[in-house]
Order: C-alpha cells, then structure tokens, then sequence
C-alpha cells in the first residue's frame, strides 16, 4: 500500500511526521492531517515534496511558483529586446549574462513546481493559452537603453522586497529556490541602479533618458506587489500558510521607503507630487495608484501583452521539430545500445 | 605590411569574429527552441563576446591609436570589419545556428590549440584561456550536428538544407593569405594548410555519423577576413549594435 500512495506521484497523502501513525489510519481523518499540517506550519517546519498537504496548499504554491517562473520567462524579453543594442561591450555581456540568469530563474523555478506534481510542458501551455498570468510589468516595452537601468533599480528591486520573505517560505523547495534567486537579484539590482548613476552623471540627453525611464517604470513598479490589501483574495490564507510573510501594502511601503532616497541621490524626479517624508512615521506618503490601469494590464490589455505571448508561442512552436529530435535521437541510441548489447550476449 | 600592421589585422579577425558571431548568438537571447537551449546559446554568446573584448583590447593596443575595444566594435564600418564571411550570416533556424557554429567551432578549435603554442605572449594567453571555451563549444555544436541530423526527418532535413546553404562559407576559414603567412612565419600564429586536413576530417566525420552529405560546392565564398567583400547582412548587424553610440557619439555608458 505504501508503495502504491508513493506511486501516485507527488499527490501522496503520506504524513512525513509519523509513519506508524499513517499505518494506524485505517480511514484518514481529514481534519486531523489539516490541523496537523497546521501545526507543523506554525511550527516553521518546513514542508517538502513527498509530505501530506491540504489539495488547496498544493495547488496555491503550484500557481505561485508557475506563475514565477513563467514571470521570469517572459522577462527575458523586454531586457533581451537591449542585448543586441547595448551601447558598449562590457554591458552587452553583463546584459546578456543577467538574462541568463533569468533564464536559470525559469529553470528552478518550473523543477520546484514539478515536485509538486506539476508538469512543465502543462505549464508551459497554461501560458501560452493566456490561462496562467506573469508579472504584469513585463508587459510595458523597454524603448532607451535606459530602461534597462530602470528594469534593474526598480524592477529587480521590487522582485527582491517579494522574494526575500520567500526564503522562509514553508514549502522547502521553493524556499531553497528563492535564496539562490535572492542572491542573484541583488546582484542585478546594483548593476541596473548603476547604469541609471551613469546615466544621471553623463550628457543631458542621458539624463534625460534616465528621469523617461523612472517616469514610465515607477508606478508599474508599484503595481508589481500587487492590489491594496483590501482587495487581494489570497493574502489571508497565503498568510496563514507561510508562503506569504507580508502584506502587498506593507512591501509596497517598505519598497517606496528604500527607493525614493536612491531618486534623490540619482538626481532624478519621482512622478508624483504627493510624494512626501512623513518624519513623524518614519514613512514616506505616496500617491494613489491606478487600479484601473493595474486591472487592464492583468487582464491581458497592456502594452505589449499580445507581443510577449505571441514571441513565448512563436518560440515554443518552431522549437518543436528541435524538441521532436531530440526524442528522437535519443530513442534511436537506446535501441541502438540494446540492440549492440543483445548482439554481444549472443556472440 | 609591417608585422605590427600585420598584427593588427590579425587580432581584428579573431576579434571580430568572435564580436560578430556572438552578436548573433546574442539574438537568441529568450527565444531559444528549449529553455535549456537557450541558456547554452546565451552561454556560448556570453564566451564569444567576451574573447572579443580580450582580442579587440589587445587588437587597439597593439594598434597604439589610443582607441579603445568599443571605439573598434562600435564605430567601424562595413568594410572595416575582418570576420569571416560564415559568422554575419543569420540565425534563420535553430538548424542554420547549429551548423554555423560547428563549421566555426571546428576552426576556432583548431586555431585555438595552435595559438596556444604562439610566440605573442599576450594572445598565447588569450587563447589558453578561450582554447577551455571552445573546447565545448565544438562539443556542444558537433552534438546537436548529430542529433538534429540523425534525428527525425524534418530535422534531418533541415539541417541538410543549413548545411548546403552555408558550406560556400567554409573555404575562408583555412584559406591562408598574406596575412596569416606573415603571421605565420613570425611564430605568432598557425600554417592554416596545416590546419585544413584535420578540419575536413573533423567534418567529414560528424556529417557521417549526423547521416548528412557533405555539399559538392564548385566556388568558395570568401573576402570577409581580408576586407574584400562582405555579405549584405553585417551592414544590420552594425546597425543594431551600434546604434546607441552612433545616436549619441562620445558619452560614457
């Protein structure tokens, strides 16, 4: 019996804490296994692979963590989209190095999904088809090359102030996954907060290129720890689970607190005119978001949402006589090995 | 040509065809027909664009104009760039990709390995350090030679079709001119007639095991290494890359 739970695949109902308490069950009690999953949350255990889980704990991390990785996939366009047209050679590679990683990113990203029983090929269709959705910011166009500067200071920014928290997520190989990922963001967030100094210290068209960039990616920034707390459906279970440590309004603040002073040090203006210190909360103040701007662009009608799913397709799709051969081949060395090895036997 | 001159030549044809080669690998960027592949393309980009920079250092160096590895990538024109005519030619499938980079890998490697015996201290150690990349380049490129030529008819296909296509720009690759006689006899760089037997071997024996005939061609293409002729492509390329310092001439980045 043991063997045939561990055969359906990551859907097993297996109990890690106690075996003999498994093998006592004659008829699992639902209830407990929740209060016991519980338990070991508020514990701060972390949750692994082949652990029991509520359907509803699996299939939360599973759109989190596809819609992650599939954020990273479609990020690598509006940066890819510079690669070619970096202005000097040495940001031509640490461009096309970062995306990379991005690209690693996706990597782990889809394996940490797929120990949940996830299949990568599904998810990559769920994308495709517009059913599963990515970070909203990559569906604004990348048109100096100082959005490149922007995407780094302030997009990887943003990612980071989510991302840290998600090293203590309770499900172990997300959590793991995040922590290599932190550590590369951060990397990234200096190079592109470094392109944006540059830029600010250089011509006044270069400036002037930087403060465009600020006012086209600022507010999209925002909107990337996504609606207010009021309005987020999934903040209270997400919560109460440890996947999620902090509100969407509280990483906003803390983003908005740790960003308007870089501006100030850039030189360059934040467009908005609320924008305020408030000394006595040790916060800054800052404007009201467009929603109705946020709702559009999730909804499928930004910028460019058409264009980026329309390049993961067209990708997707002329790989597919690469990916065909691949299995091909491979099948063809197999038979030739078996074949070789059966002549062996016989001789 | 003086050797120095001679040099210069030399170290912009290594340079620029790993500028340009990597530039075009650099296209694949987020678009590769397998996440997997994609990360290994943007790798094998990373390397080559990388090995530029070394070469076209000590290309403005050796030059002793006070210019720079970006005045050379970035402000050259068509007719001053000394790649091989293969390396410009377009990504246009995962198969032309493929084939490219194994008729030039095969070279590179070659090239590289004979390098690493150079009298020019500097561009021994340059090789030594990219002989390790190329290394696995060639591996890479000859691999999915094989398994895209033997895999299934489409790809076999497909790949017969890259082959027939840019074979015509394999000959420059071990044609030796002056310049690399020159080279050559001051101990700097290799007899390329000594590098070709072992190329076309090299060749002959992944076509054979990928299943694919090599191309009868009747004339070679060449004039990208000696500053002849171009291909209508690099003009693009040039454009594109480097846009941004044309735009705006002179600033940091």
């Amino acid at each position: 019996m043991k063997s045939c739970i561990f055969a359906y695949k990551h859907k097993a109902i297996l109990p890690s804490a106690s075996q003999s308490f498994y093998d006592n069950m004659k008829e699992p009690n639902q209830h407990t296994f929740e209060d016991q999953f519980q338990a070991r949350i508020d514990a701060e255990e972390r949750i692994e692979p082949k652990d029991w889980m509520p359907e509803k704990y699996r299939k939360t991390l599973i759109r989190q963590i596809s819609q992650h990785a599939h954020s990273e996939i479609v990020g690598m366009l509006p940066e890819g989209n510079w690669v070619t047209r970096a202005p000097s050679l040495r940001r031509k590679v640490a461009l096309l190095a970062k995306v990379q990683d991005e690209a690693g990113h996706g990597l782990y990203l889809y394996g940490a999904a797929e120990t949940l029983g996830a299949e990568r090929d599904d998810l990559l269709d769920e994308l495709h088809t517009g059913k599963a959705k990515y970070s909203s910011i990559f569906n604004y166009p990348t048109l100096s090359w100082a959005d490149i500067g922007a995407i780094g200071w302030l997009v990887d920014g943003a990612a980071i102030m989510n991302q840290v928290p998600l090293c203590r997520c309770s499900y172990g190989p997300y959590a793991r996954a995040m922590v290599r990922v932190c550590k590369e963001e951060s990397f990234h967030q200096r190079q592109g907060y470094e392109i944006m100094l540059t830029l600010a210290r250089g011509s006044e068209a270069q400036k002037q290129m930087a403060q465009d960039a600020l006012n086209r990616w600022w507010w999209p920034s925002l909107m990337m720890f996504g609606p207010s707390d009021k309005d987020s459906k999934h903040t209270a279970q997400s919560m109460a689970w440890k996947i999620k440590r902090f509100t969407n309004d509280e990483l906003r603040q803390r983003f908005v607190d740790i960003t308007a002073p870089q501006a100030e040090f850039l030189g360059l203006t934040i467009p908005d005119e609320d924008l305020r210190y408030n000394a006595e909360t040790g916060h800054y103040e800052f404007g009201a978001i467009n929603w109705d701007e946020f709702w559009q662009v999730v909804s499928g009608d930004g910028p460019c949402n058409r264009q980026r799913l329309k390049a993961r397709r067209k990708a997707h799709e002329e790989g597919a006589w690469v990916r065909d051969a691949a299995v091909a081949y491979a099948e063809k060395r197999r038979q030739r090995k078996a074949a070789a090895a059966q002549q062996q036997q016989v001789a | 040509m003086t050797l120095t001159e001679a040099k210069f030549e030399y170290l912009l044809r290594l340079g620029d065809n790993a500028l340009i080669l990597g530039h075009r690998l650099s296209e694949w960027c987020g678009h590769g027909p397998i996440l997997e592949q994609d990360i290994a393309i943007t790798n094998i980009a990373l390397d080559q664009v990388g090995q530029a920079r070394s070469l076209l250092q000590y290309a403005a160096e050796v030059e002793g104009k006070g210019r720079s590895e970006d005045d050379l990538a970035y402000t050259r024109d068509v007719m001053q760039f000394r790649n091989l005519l293969l390396v410009e030619q377009p990504n246009e499938d995962f198969a032309y990709t493929i084939v490219r980079q194994f008729l030039f890998d095969n070279f590179n490697f070659l090239l590289h390995q004979a390098l690493t015996q150079s009298k020019d201290e500097h561009l021994r150690a340059i090789a030594e350090k990219s002989l390790k990349e190329i290394t696995y380049h060639l591996r890479y490129s000859s691999e999915w030679m094989i398994r895209l030529g033997d895999g299934t008819e489409e790809s076999h296909q497909k790949m017969q079709t890259a082959l027939d296509d840019l074979f015509i720009y394999s000959g420059e690759l071990t044609s030796p001119d002056e310049v690399d006689q020159q080279m050559h006899e001051a101990g700097i760089g290799p007899d390329l007639d000594r590098l070709k037997p072992a190329y076309d071997q090299k060749v002959k024996d992944i076509l054979a095991e990928a299943t694919l005939q090599l191309p009868e061609v009747k004339y070679m293409q060449s004039g990208g290494k000696d500053g002849r002729m171009h291909t209508e492509h690099l003009g693009f390329i040039l454009a594109e890359l480097q846009f941004v310092q044309r735009a705006y001439p002179g600033m940091e980045w």
